[in-house]
């Protein structure tokens, strides 16, 4: 009872060490700090992917542990991208004005910066002015803020409206996804505010710092997604360890049952909602500077999809699980499709992995979900039960000088 | 008498079938009461109505001292209020330990926040023991309850309802599946607990509810038909033909 919180859950230090491993080995071979055994594009692939696994983290949050398949969450991951994307491009091509400018006469007025930028930013869509919503795009600290709000604010009223009038499961799941695609379809138009179909990019120059090769940026985003997955690791782990994780347990396996106990379910999925959308932001502003570049594509429908299913195949109701599927799978997912999966002949017919990769993935979610509930991490379960034995209690032989639990486990 | 609950008047049709036609019906705040009657007679939607679960279509439900209704507010808040309910079929979070179980029952603030920054103090974890010593589970709380054996989780749900310390106890089919013993023990503890409390026991058996030794209301139909001791009630020609006489 007084022991702390790591020594009653071993796993999160089991993976905060691991966490902390690769980091280091990737920093020691990288080009910047080390021996340059990888190169920078792949040191942003494997940066990219902690996010992903941050918001599989999120999607297992809501969804194994609560219960609450949202179809959407990549959504949240993408505006949390855009809005750090505004600030970006915006300060970005402020440094470049400022430089076309600076050869005139005369000083140029702020007028003369703020219309210099719509021009640069939005020519492409044929518009030359800057839309409201790029007010704030001019200062990191609001526009960080709304990295965090703006979807939150999103997820906040969505989920109002749906949880309070009840709408569960296989509904709420379809829910998402027409949200999911409403919000796509908008950010296309030329006129939503956000370049449209060509989206914002050249994220990955950072303003102010020009002068530093993207070898060693890429390692500090690294850092950075490694540190912010790390972080919500123990602080999910922890919210799961306590009674709240008691109670959305209760909620994703009978919520009649926990109305009844008091608890008001529709307040706690509407917090776990809003929490896991804020989550999933943080992890698509990391990732979209590492990506370089965001359009509405980033929003389809499918990509929230391929969410719940990297979450099914690592392990759902069990964090690390999400972790493992959401790395394994996409990492896989950029070996195949990036043609350096070696084809098969079969002599009549050759498999090209690039076009039978989803095929695979598809017939992989059906085993998995078939035949292994608990996913890859279920595997962790088995090598445990090897270890320790796990009899409730009960001694492990029939004999009265048997084994006892306690005594094993020693 | 002070009344802890008065029902008064409440109809409610499911497509046109009336499953309660103006049923009134009072309980004082220390006070067990057994209601009977035939299936189909409204017992479980009568419970729904207390509990939130279903609306009716008129009548009021008014609560505790101040008289409140019950009808503008949502189970968790009736729930929070003081209402109780132990369902017929034992339900308790399966996946979850046995002190899980009563953890998330005991009486504690319920607002996400509050439960989030919430860890179990050592007087949590002494009643938590209390409890299950109660129930006769203390050498089971580290277990998952989906392994207990089904008189087990009923017991278990019934710690879980003593956890939340409700004013108000409504019982469906306590005594299905129990052994004699456990019978014994059930009425034991119901008996024990209305004189702090009150209890409304819904019953099929009769050798059950006559061991309760409280007034008894006989539903039919929907509304109420006899309402008095067993023996007042088993005399009335009318309970006999619907209900005994068979």
């Amino acid at each position: 009872m007084t022991r702390s919180f790591l020594a009653t859950h071993p796993s999160v230090l089991i993976f905060l060490l691991i966490l902390s491993l690769f980091t280091i080995g990737v920093t020691i071979l990288s080009e910047a700090y080390g021996t340059a055994f990888i190169s920078t594009s792949f040191v942003k692939t494997l940066g990219k992917t902690l996010c992903l696994c941050l918001v599989a983290l999120a999607m297992d949050l809501i969804w194994g542990y609560a219960g609450i398949l949202s179809l959407g969450h990549m959504a949240f991951f993408a505006l949390g991208g855009y809005m750090i994307g505004m600030w970006l491009m915006y300060a970005r091509t402020e440094e470049i004005v400022l430089s076309a400018l600076a050869n005139e006469v005369l000083p140029p007025t702020t007028e003369e910066v703020t219309n210099g930028i719509a021009a640069q930013i939005f020519g492409v869509v044929g518009a030359s002015e800057l839309p409201p919503i790029w007010g704030f795009a001019h200062s990191l600290p609001l526009q960080l803020l709304l990295v965090i709000a703006v979807p939150g604010l999103l997820a906040l009223a969505f989920g109002w409206l749906a949880f309070r009038s009840r709408v569960t499961g296989v509904y709420l799941s379809i829910l998402t996804q027409a949200g999911t695609l409403a919000l796509a379809l908008w950010l296309f138009q030329n006129d939503s505010g956000l370049r449209g179909n060509n989206g914002l990019s050249g994220l990955q120059n950072i303003p102010g710092l020009a002068h530093v090769p993207q070898a060693e940026l890429s390692i500090w985003f690294f850092w950075a997604s490694a540190a912010a997955l790390g972080l919500t690791y123990v602080a999910l782990a922890w919210l799961v360890s306590g009674k709240f994780g008691s109670v959305i347990r209760a909620i994703r396996d009978d919520e009649a049952r926990v109305r009844f106990l008091g608890y008001s379910v529709e307040g706690y999925k509407l917090f776990l909602f809003t929490l896991t959308a804020m989550i999933a932001a943080i992890a698509g502003a990391l990732y979209y500077p590492q990506a370089g570049i965001i359009n509405p594509a980033e929003l389809a429908p499918i990509a929230s999809i391929y969410l719940a299913v990297w979450v099914a195949i690592g392990g759902r109701g069990r964090l690390y699980g999400a972790v493992i599927g959401a790395a394994f799978v996409s990492l896989l997912s950029s070996w195949f499709t990036g043609g350096r999966a070696p084809s098969i002949d079969l002599g009549f017919y050759t498999i090209n992995w690039v076009d039978w990769w989803l095929v695979l993935l598809g017939l992989s979610f059906v085993l998995v979900t078939l035949f292994a509930p608990k996913g890859i991490g279920g595997l962790i379960d088995l090598a445990a039960h090897l270890r320790a034995p796990d009899r409730k209690g009960a001694a492990l032989g029939p004999d009265d000088s048997a084994l006892r639990e306690k005594e094993a486990r020693e | 008498m002070t009344t802890l609950l008065e029902v008064s008047g409440i109809s409610v049709s499911f497509d046109g079938f009336r499953a309660i036609n103006n049923l009134s019906f009072t309980i004082g705040p220390a006070e067990l009461r057994a209601i009977i009657g035939p299936n189909g007679a409204g017992k479980t939607t009568f419970m729904d109505i207390i509990t939130g679960k279903t609306r009716p279509d008129r009548g009021t439900v008014r609560w505790g001292p101040m008289a409140d209704s019950l009808l503008s507010k949502s189970e968790a808040e009736i729930a929070r209020a003081g209402i109780g309910r132990k369902f017929q079929r034992p339900t308790v979070f399966e996946d979850q330990t046995v002190a899980e179980n009563l953890m998330m029952a005991l009486k504690a603030n319920r607002n996400p926040f509050a439960v989030l920054f919430w860890r179990p103090k050592p007087a949590d974890h002494a009643r938590v023991a209390a409890l299950a010593t109660e129930v006769g589970l203390a050498d089971h709380l580290a277990r998952k309850s989906g392994e207990l054996s089904h008189g087990q989780k009923q017991w278990l749900e019934i710690g879980m309802l003593l956890a939340q310390e409700p004013k108000l106890l409504l019982v469906d089919e306590p005594a299905a599946g129990m052994t004699l013993a456990e019978r014994e023990h059930t009425t034991r503890l119901l008996v024990d607990l209305a004189r702090t409390r009150a209890v409304v026991v819904v019953e099929h058996d009769m050798d059950f509810v006559r061991r309760l030794n409280c007034k008894v209301t006989v539903l039919h139909e929907g509304s109420v038909l006899a309402e008095g001791s067993l023996d007042h009630v088993t005399k009335n020609p009318a309970v006999i033909d619907v209900y005994l006489g068979r």
